[in-house]
C-alpha cells in the first residue's frame, strides 16, 4: 500500500468494505447514466481566460485543494434536469443547520485524512497503528453523527435525500456495526493497559502496574501539617510531541509484548482494515465541496448586498437579466471597499446580437465579460449574479478579446484576429454564444466597418447569440436581430464614467469630444495654447 | 499546625492595616522610640512591634490571653528566645541553599528540595527539644497549647517518617514510574511509585526468575538515547520533585508565622529587660469593659521618655474612674505633656496585651485612640495654624466611634483665648456627647474654667505643681500658669515689678 495514499475506496488495488446499496445515491452532482463514471472536462475551456472564469475557479477552490474540484468546474452542463437537480442541492443549504451539519462532517473527514497522515510518517510500526485506530475512530464518530444529523434535517432535494439513505443504511448495516463495535473493543482494552517503567541507571525495565502508592501523594500527606497557605508549584513543564523517540518506541515494543490480547487485537484490526472509506461517502465529500466552495463565494457578494439569484435556464434564446455584474471584478472591488455597478439585459423576439458602444473604459468589456460568465455558470447549475435571470443554456461560449500583439508571429495583427474569428465561425451554432471584444482595431475604419459587418452577418444566419463591443457605431443598426447598449458617461462631467450600460442609439463621438474639451485638447483650444 | 500565640483562635497577621491616624499616633506619643526599643535593631521586630501597638485589642479576655503569654516569656525569656532565633535561622538559612538550574529540571528541583528538607529536619528537631525540655515551664493557654503541639506533631515517629523520605528520595534503587497509553501509544499519566516491601512469596521469586520481566539498555553512545531516558525519568520524578519543594516551602511558611507569633514577645522581653536596667518598674494591668470608664494608676510614667533619658522619671498616681473629662491645668514644663504622653501610651500598651509602665493600672478598653497635639506650623505656609488644627480636629470627628479615648495638647492655643477657649468648649461638649474620653492638657484658663463651673462633679482637675516635681496633683485651676516664675529666674527681676507704669 502506498504510504501517502488516503484509502478512499477509489483505489482499485485496495479492498474496500463499503456497503453499496445498489442505485440510491451516485454522485452529488452528476444524473442518470453519466451519474457514476463522469467525463470530466481536464482542459481548462478556451473561454476561461477571456471571460477572467479562471479568476473566479481559483478563487472558489483556493483553499480546497484537497478536493480537486478544478475538473468539475470545466465540466459545464448539457442537460437541464442535472442544472435543476444542482439547483434544489444549493438551495437545501441556503438552510443554516443543513449547512452547518455538512461543513462538520467534512471537517471531521478532513482531520481522519489528517491523522491518517500522520500516521504514516511515524517511524515506529505500534505507533502507525495507534494513529490509524485514531483515524477509524474519527471517521466512524463522522458517519454516526452525520447520519443522524441528516435524519433530522429538512431536505428537499433528490441529491441529498439520495444521501440520506445510502448514509443511514451504511450507518445501520451490519459490516459497519461491527467495525465499530471491533474499534471500540480495541480501545477498550488498550486504554485500560496500565504499566511501570523501572529506571535503574540506563537499565529500563516494563512491569504491569501492581497498584504501588503514589508516591508524590504519600509526600505531601506527610508534610500537609505544615500547611499555612497557598504556595506556588513547582512542576516543569514539559514540550509535548507526537512522534516518540526511539526510548519510548523500546518501551512501548515492551508493553506490547507484556499485553500479547490488547496489541494483538490492534495489530489484525488496523491490518484488516487498512481501506475502510465507503466509496459513496468519499465521492460525497469530494462534490460536497463544489457546493460549498461555490456558495461561500456567493456568499461574500451578498453580505455586501449585492443580488444572487438562480436562473431559468432554457433552450429559448430570448434571453434577460437585471442587476447583474461581473463576478470576479465584484469580489476585486470589496476588497478595495467600493461596490460594482449593476446593468440589465435583455433580447426580446427575433433579437440575439448586442453591440455595446461608447465611452472608452465605460464598463464595455465587463460587460460583456458578465453576459458570459452568467451563462458558463448557468450551464454549471449554480446561482449566477443578478436580481432574476433567464439564461440560454449554449452547447459552447466562444470568446475573442483583444490580444496582445504577437511579435513571434510571422504575420500582422489583424491577419491575426481573423483566423482566429474563421476559426470561430467554423465552429459556432447557432446553439453557441458568442462573444467579441474590440474586433478589428488594428486597421481602418472603413475595414473595421466591412469585416465587422461580414462576421455579425455570418453570426444572424446562423441564428447565433452574440455580444460584440466596438467603436463601430455602424454595426448597431446592422439589422432587427441587433440590440445597441451604449456605456454612459455622466451628464454633468463627460469625462466621468457611470458604468451602467444601458440600451441605446450610438451616439457616436460625443463622448470623445467632450473629453478633449475637457483636456483642452479639441482643435479650438490646441490653436489657442500652441503658441502662446 | 499553628502557633496560636498572639489571638486564642486565628494567625496574627504582620500585614493587617493599621489604624488611619496610625502615624499620628506615633508621633505625637513618640511611639518610634518604644518600637525600637522592642525591636533593638531588628527591622522584622520592629514592624512586628508596630502592628501589635497600633492595632489594639478590645476584649479583655484577648488581652489577658497574651498578658498570660507575656508573663510566660518573662519567666522564660531564653527559652523564648531561643525559639525566636532558630524560626529566624531556618529561614536565613534556607535561603542560602543552593540550587543550580533548579527552576528547569525536576532532579534539580528534587535534590534542592531534599537539601531543604535536611535543614529543616535539624531545626524541627531541635524545636522538639526545647519543647521537651520546657513545656512544663509555662503555664499560659497559648504557651501550653503550643508546647502540647509541638510534642504531638512532632513526635518520633514522625521524624522517622521524614528520615525514611530523605533516604528514599534519593532514589538510589532507581525510579519507578506508572503510566498509561494515550490514543497516539504515548505513555501519559506518569506517576512515581513506591515500590512494595512486603516480601515476595516463593511462588513470585520463582516467577520472577523465570519469567523475568523485559528490559532494555540505552547502549554507553547513544546520548539521544540517555537524553530521551533522562527526560522520561524527569516526567517521572516531576510530581514528586513538585511535591517535595511545595512541602518544604509549606514547612518554611511555618517557621515565617512561627517568627510572626514569637516577635512581639521578643519585643516585650527587650523592652522590660531595659526598663528594669533603668530600675524602673512594670506591672501587667487589668482591663476592664469599655462600658466601665476604668482608669487608675499609681506610679504611671511615660515609657518612651523613660527609655531615652537618663534623668530620673516621675510616675502619676490618678484616679479617674468613671470620669469621662481628665483637664490638666499648671506650670509650663510642668510635666503635663509627659503625663498626657504617659496616658496614651499605657492605654497603647494595655490594648496590645503587654505590661504597663507603672507600679499599678487598671483601665477599659477603649474602641479606638486619637490625639490631636500642637504641630510646627505649617511649611508650606497654604494654611494658617488654625485652619491646620482645626482641619486635623476634622478628619479625627470622621472617624472617632463612641468609647474612644482622645487626648488633646495645648489645642486650639493658636488664636487667642476667648476663641480657642470657646472652640474647644464646643468640641469636648460633642466629644462628651458620643461617650467619648477627654483627656485634655491646656493653660487656656477660661476653658478649663468653664468645665469647672459647668461640671466638677464629672471632671477630674490636675495641676501641674508649681514647684517643678513635674508630678501632677488634684487641683482647680489656676488664673496663671506661673509664668512670672519662669520670668524672674530668667531676667533676674520681677516682671510685675517692669510690667507696672
Amino acid at each position: 500500500m502506498n504510504e501517502n495514499h488516503v484509502p478512499d475506496g477509489n483505489d482499485a488495488t485496495t479492498p474496500n468494505t463499503a456497503h453499496v446499496a445498489p442505485g440510491v445515491f451516485r454522485s452529488l452532482l452528476f444524473r442518470g447514466s453519466n451519474a457514476a463514471e463522469p467525463e470530466l472536462g481536464q482542459t481548462e475551456p478556451e473561454c476561461f481566460h477571456d471571460l477572467n472564469l479562471d479568476q473566479v475557479v481559483a478563487a472558489i477552490t483556493h483553499d480546497l485543494g484537497e478536493y480537486d474540484l478544478t475538473p468539475f468546474f470545466r465540466t459545464p452542463l448539457t442537460d437541464l434536469e442535472t442544472i435543476h437537480y444542482r439547483h434544489r442541492i444549493f438551495r437545501d443549504l441556503e438552510d443554516e443547520t443543513v449547512h452547518g451539519h455538512l461543513t462538520a462532517f467534512a471537517a471531521a473527514l478532513t482531520q481522519m485524512r489528517a491523522q491518517w497522515k500522520q500516521a504514516t510518517e511515524m517511524r515506529d510500526a505500534w505507533q502507525r497503528r495507534f494513529w490509524m485506530l485514531r483515524a477509524h475512530h474519527t471517521y466512524q464518530d463522522a458517519i454516526v453523527a452525520f447520519a443522524d444529523h441528516l435524519t433530522h434535517d429538512d431536505l428537499a432535494s433528490d441529491g441529498l435525500r439520495d444521501f440520506r439513505e445510502h448514509l443511514t443504511g451504511y450507518a445501520g448495516s451490519d459490516a459497519f456495526g461491527e467495525l465499530v463495535r471491533r474499534r471500540t473493543a480495541v480501545e477498550r482494552a488498550l486504554d485500560a493497559v496500565r504499566y511501570c517503567v523501572q529506571i535503574n541507571g540506563n537499565k529500563v525495565t516494563v512491569t504491569p502496574f501492581d497498584d504501588q502508592p503514589d508516591y508524590g501523594a504519600e509526600v505531601e500527606e506527610t508534610f500537609a501539617k505544615f500547611r499555612q497557605g497557598d504556595v506556588r508549584s513547582h512542576l516543569v513543564k514539559y514540550n509535548e510531541y507526537l512522534e516518540m523517540n526511539h526510548v519510548e518506541a523500546s518501551v512501548l515494543a515492551l508493553v506490547a509484548q507484556s499485553n500479547p490480547d490488547a496489541f494483538g487485537a490492534l495489530q489484525s484490526y488496523t491490518d484488516e482494515h487498512s481501506a475502510f472509506i465507503d466509496r459513496g461517502v468519499a465521492r460525497f465529500d469530494r462534490e460536497a465541496h463544489f457546493y460549498l466552495g461555490y456558495r461561500a463565494y456567493v456568499r461574500r457578494l451578498q453580505e455586501h448586498d449585492l443580488p444572487v439569484c438562480y436562473p431559468t435556464v432554457s433552450d429559448t434564446k430570448q434571453v434577460h437579466a437585471t442587476e447583474s455584474f461581473d463576478i470576479a471584478l465584484a469580489h476585486k472591488l470589496i476588497d478595495d471597499g467600493k461596490r460594482i455597478v449593476t446593468n440589465d439585459f435583455a433580447l426580446s423576439g427575433d433579437e440575439r446580437i448586442i453591440v455595446v458602444t461608447g465611452a472608452n473604459q465605460g464598463g464595455k468589456t465587463t460587460f460583456s465579460r458578465a453576459f458570459g460568465q452568467l451563462h458558463y455558470l448557468a450551464a454549471l447549475g449554480c446561482p449566477v449574479p443578478g436580481r432574476d435571470a433567464e439564461l440560454f443554456l449554449a452547447d459552447h461560449i466562444f470568446t475573442h478579446f483583444e490580444k496582445e500583439e504577437d511579435i513571434h508571429s510571422l504575420s500582422g495583427k489583424l491577419e491575426d484576429e481573423l483566423v482566429r474569428i474563421h476559426d470561430i465561425l467554423g465552429r459556432a451554432t447557432g446553439a453557441s454564444i458568442v462573444i467579441m471584444n474590440e474586433i478589428f482595431t488594428s486597421t481602418s475604419l472603413d475595414d473595421a466597418i466591412l469585416l465587422g459587418t461580414a462576421v455579425l452577418r455570418q453570426l444572424i444566419e446562423r441564428d447565433t447569440i452574440c455580444v460584440c463591443v466596438t467603436f463601430v457605431d455602424e454595426l448597431s443598426t446592422l439589422s432587427d436581430t441587433t440590440v445597441s447598449m451604449v456605456a454612459t458617461v455622466e451628464e454633468a462631467d463627460a469625462a466621468s464614467r457611470t458604468y451602467r450600460v444601458v440600451p441605446r442609439p450610438a451616439d457616436g463621438l460625443a463622448h470623445a469630444v467632450a473629453i478633449a474639451e475637457k483636456y483642452g485638447l479639441t482643435f479650438e483650444r490646441l490653436t489657442e495654447r500652441i503658441g502662446s | 499546625m499553628k502557633a496560636f500565640l498572639m489571638f486564642r483562635d486565628r494567625d496574627f497577621d504582620p500585614e493587617r492595616a493599621l489604624p488611619p491616624n496610625a502615624e499620628d499616633l506615633v508621633q505625637d506619643l513618640e511611639l518610634q522610640t518604644l518600637i525600637d526599643a522592642m525591636a533593638r535593631g531588628d527591622e522584622f521586630l520592629a514592624s512586628i512591634a508596630k502592628t501589635g501597638l497600633l492595632c489594639s485589642l478590645t476584649a479583655p479576655a484577648d488581652i489577658r490571653y497574651r498578658q498570660d503569654a507575656v508573663r510566660d516569656s518573662q519567666a522564660n525569656e531564653q527559652v523564648v528566645r531561643e525559639m525566636y532565633d532558630l524560626a529566624v535561622e531556618a529561614i536565613t538559612r534556607e535561603r542560602k541553599v543552593f540550587g543550580w538550574m533548579s527552576d528547569r529540571y525536576p532532579a534539580a528541583i528534587l535534590s534542592h528540595a531534599i537539601e531543604v528538607l535536611e535543614l529543616f529536619a535539624h531545626m524541627l528537631r531541635t524545636l522538639r527539644q526545647i519543647a521537651e525540655e520546657h513545656a512544663g515551664d509555662f503555664r499560659s493557654e497559648a504557651f501550653e497549647r503550643f508546647f502540647r503541639m509541638l510534642l504531638t506533631e512532632l513526635d518520633d515517629d514522625y521524624f522517622h517518617e521524614i528520615d525514611v523520605h530523605l533516604r528514599r528520595l534519593r532514589l538510589r534503587d532507581g525510579v519507578l514510574i506508572s503510566a498509561r497509553l494515550d490514543a497516539g501509544g504515548k505513555g501519559v499519566g506518569l506517576v512515581m511509585r513506591r515500590p512494595r516491601t512486603q516480601k515476595q512469596t516463593f511462588g513470585e521469586k520463582l516467577t520472577s526468575l523465570t519469567h523475568p520481566a523485559p528490559y532494555f539498555r540505552i547502549a554507553d553512545r547513544d546520548e539521544a538515547g540517555a537524553n530521551a531516558l533522562s527526560e522520561l525519568r524527569g516526567r517521572g520524578i516531576n510530581l514528586v520533585a513538585d511535591a517535595l519543594a511545595r512541602s518544604t516551602d509549606h514547612i518554611l511558611s511555618f517557621f515565617r508565622m512561627l517568627r510572626s507569633e514569637l516577635a512581639f514577645y521578643v519585643g516585650c522581653l527587650n523592652v522590660a529587660d531595659t526598663l528594669a536596667s533603668r530600675g524602673l518598674p512594670i506591672t501587667l494591668p487589668t482591663a476592664h469593659q469599655t462600658d466601665d470608664l476604668t482608669f487608675a494608676c499609681d506610679g504611671l510614667y511615660d515609657a518612651s521618655l523613660a527609655l531615652i533619658t537618663e534623668e530620673p522619671i516621675v510616675g502619676n498616681d490618678i484616679d479617674a474612674d468613671g470620669i469621662p473629662l481628665v483637664m490638666i491645668t499648671g506650670a509650663n514644663r510642668g510635666g503635663k505633656s509627659t503625663f498626657l504622653r504617659s496616658v496614651g501610651l499605657a492605654q497603647l500598651m494595655l490594648q496590645c496585651g503587654m505590661f504597663a509602665p507603672a507600679t499599678r493600672f487598671e483601665a477599659s478598653t477603649r474602641t479606638c485612640i486619637f490625639t490631636h497635639f500642637k504641630r510646627e506650623e505649617d511649611a508650606t505656609m497654604s494654611s494658617g495654624k488654625l485652619d491646620e488644627e482645626l482641619a486635623r480636629m476634622s478628619s479625627i470627628v470622621d472617624q472617632i466611634r463612641p468609647g474612644g479615648l482622645i487626648l488633646f495638647n495645648e489645642s486650639f492655643a493658636s488664636t487667642n483665648e476667648r476663641e480657642g477657649s470657646e472652640i474647644g468648649r464646643e468640641v469636648v461638649h460633642a466629644m462628651l456627647n458620643a461617650h467619648v474620653t477627654v483627656f485634655f492638657v491646656t493653660h487656656q484658663y477660661d476653658l478649663a474654667h468653664g468645665f469647672q463651673r459647668e461640671r466638677a462633679a464629672g471632671t477630674l482637675f490636675l495641676r501641674a505643681d508649681r514647684e517643678r516635681t513635674f508630678k501632677l496633683v488634684v487641683g482647680e485651676p489656676l488664673p496663671t500658669s506661673f509664668g512670672d516664675d519662669l520670668y524672674r529666674r530668667i531676667f533676674d527681676e520681677d516682671a510685675a515689678t517692669v510690667a507696672a507704669p
